[in-house]
């Protein structure tokens, strides 16, 4: 489990706890916050669920698949802070990770 | 105009086997698809993902099952109206117009929305300066390659779009190239051309690099490109293209009086039409308690909603249940003995 901020681009913030093995993605989804699209459902074929996250959390994250950056290249105003939610899992080490909306994902 | 029993919007799995049932009963369909290639998503995002939950098809990629669904509609021999997006919705005496933006116009009394999650759209530049010469001079496709010649093009990507138009446009014109990051996704020996390009000076690459301000009034001079550490540069260019992949919106259907919830449309699941008489929507753009947006959902759906629209069409016939094992009448329509 693990407590999760989620930023709207106007700084709306949305605090919520999500259980590992979830996703960002999926932790906003089921929460109804708003700014997360997730067109394809989490299979990484979309670019609909960007975030973006501080720097001091890179590398606490899981790493980058192959393939993450391809399909960031194809969302709006992307820029080394960002990720694909879906691809963020939820794990203990996660509490208190906070990921930023970017103004709007299509 | 043509006249038709249904009009499916969407060329997608959902889509196809919706037309396969419409046939099965013996009704005729026209399927309209804003890409240029029938699949759908599949095509688009997964051609060669496999997918395991296709009921009694242990493994296929998106590619197979779309030729498979394509192979098994040919008996019915409908046509497909691709490159078109159903653009207009007007109802006429217990018919529905349709009107594509080709300016293609179908009577019919059913409407089948199998449209995903809306239409493929080219993701365009976040910049507002941008849109004043969208379709002009801003382009996210090239129709014709001999206006670029002798001109400066700047283009945006790293995917095969991209590189591929840098390659060849810079035979006859002044190419910069520009990208977010060092890395590109596209075909390695185009990776590798790229490189040599720039090395020759032949085109100019710009890495860890996007668009910030499009500049020119009336016509466009340049482009100006910032870093992420707030670096900026301005290129000269008389042509600025993007090739940042498809983005799906769900565009004109939002506008047709359809009750929506989200980027969904509520429907019954007795037949699946909407609130809107004869029209029908069915796969993951539907939506009813308990949906999954599964493919094997949208087949259910497409059966089902092929039933409704047998009412419409056929409003003095009763609609008659028959198998395919046994019904001589359907091996007629699939031409089989």
């Amino acid at each position: 489990m693990a407590k999760i901020k989620y930023i709207e681009h106007n700084g709306k913030e949305h605090v919520v706890e999500v259980q590992n093995g979830l996703t960002v993605m999926e932790g906003a989804v089921q929460n109804d916050i708003p700014g997360i699209d997730a067109d394809c459902g989490g299979s990484m074929s979309c670019a609909t669920c960007h975030v973006y996250v501080k720097e001091d959390w890179h590398d606490k994250l899981p790493k980058k698949e192959m393939g993450e950056d391809d399909m960031l290249d194809q969302a709006y105003e992307p820029n080394s802070s960002s990720r694909l939610s879906c691809q963020i899992m939820i794990s203990d080490d996660l509490d208190g990770l906070s990921v930023y909306m970017p103004e709007k994902q299509i | 105009m043509i006249k038709t029993d249904a009009v499916i919007v969407g060329a997608g799995p959902t889509g196809l086997f919706c037309a396969h049932q419409l046939g099965i009963i013996g009704l005729t369909c026209e399927i309209v698809d804003n890409l240029d290639k029938i699949g759908g998503q599949c095509i688009e995002l997964y051609p060669d993902k496999p997918i395991y939950d296709i009921p009694a098809v242990p493994e296929c990629t998106g590619e197979e099952l779309i030729n498979n669904l394509i192979e098994q509609i040919k008996p019915f021999k409908f046509n497909f109206h691709l490159n078109e997006r159903v653009q207009e919705l007007t109802n006429e005496n217990d018919n529905w117009i349709v009107i594509t933006t080709s300016g293609k116009r179908f009577q019919t009394p059913n409407v089948v929305i199998a449209g995903g999650v809306g239409s493929f759209e080219p993701r365009k530049f976040p910049t507002k300066s941008a849109e004043k010469f969208d379709g002009t001079s801003v382009l996210y496709s090239i129709k014709d390659k001999t206006i670029f010649k002798d001109k400066s093009v700047a283009i945006f990507g790293g995917g095969d779009s991209a590189l591929d138009w840098t390659i060849e446009l810079s035979n006859t014109s002044k190419v910069s190239l520009i990208h977010r990051r060092d890395e590109f996704r596209g075909a390695p020996a185009s990776v590798q051309k790229i490189k040599e390009l720039s090395e020759k000076n032949i085109i100019n690459l710009f890495t860890n690099y996007s668009i910030k301000d499009v500049k020119g009034n009336g016509s466009l001079k340049g482009v100006e490109i910032k870093s992420e550490e707030g670096e900026s540069k301005i290129l000269k260019a008389d042509y600025v293209l993007g090739f940042f992949g498809l983005i799906m919106q769900l565009g004109p259907i939002a506008d047709w009086g359809l009750n929506l919830d989200k980027k969904t449309i509520p429907v019954n699941t007795k037949n699946f039409e909407t609130n809107k008489k004869g029209i029908f929507a069915i796969g993951d753009i539907c939506t009813y308690p308990g949906k999954l947006k599964l493919i094997l959902s949208g087949f259910h759906e497409g059966a089902l909603a092929a039933r409704g629209c047998f009412k419409y069409a056929r409003p003095n016939e009763k609609y008659r249940f028959e198998f395919t094992t046994a019904s001589n009448t359907i091996k007629d329509r699939l031409g089989v003995k």
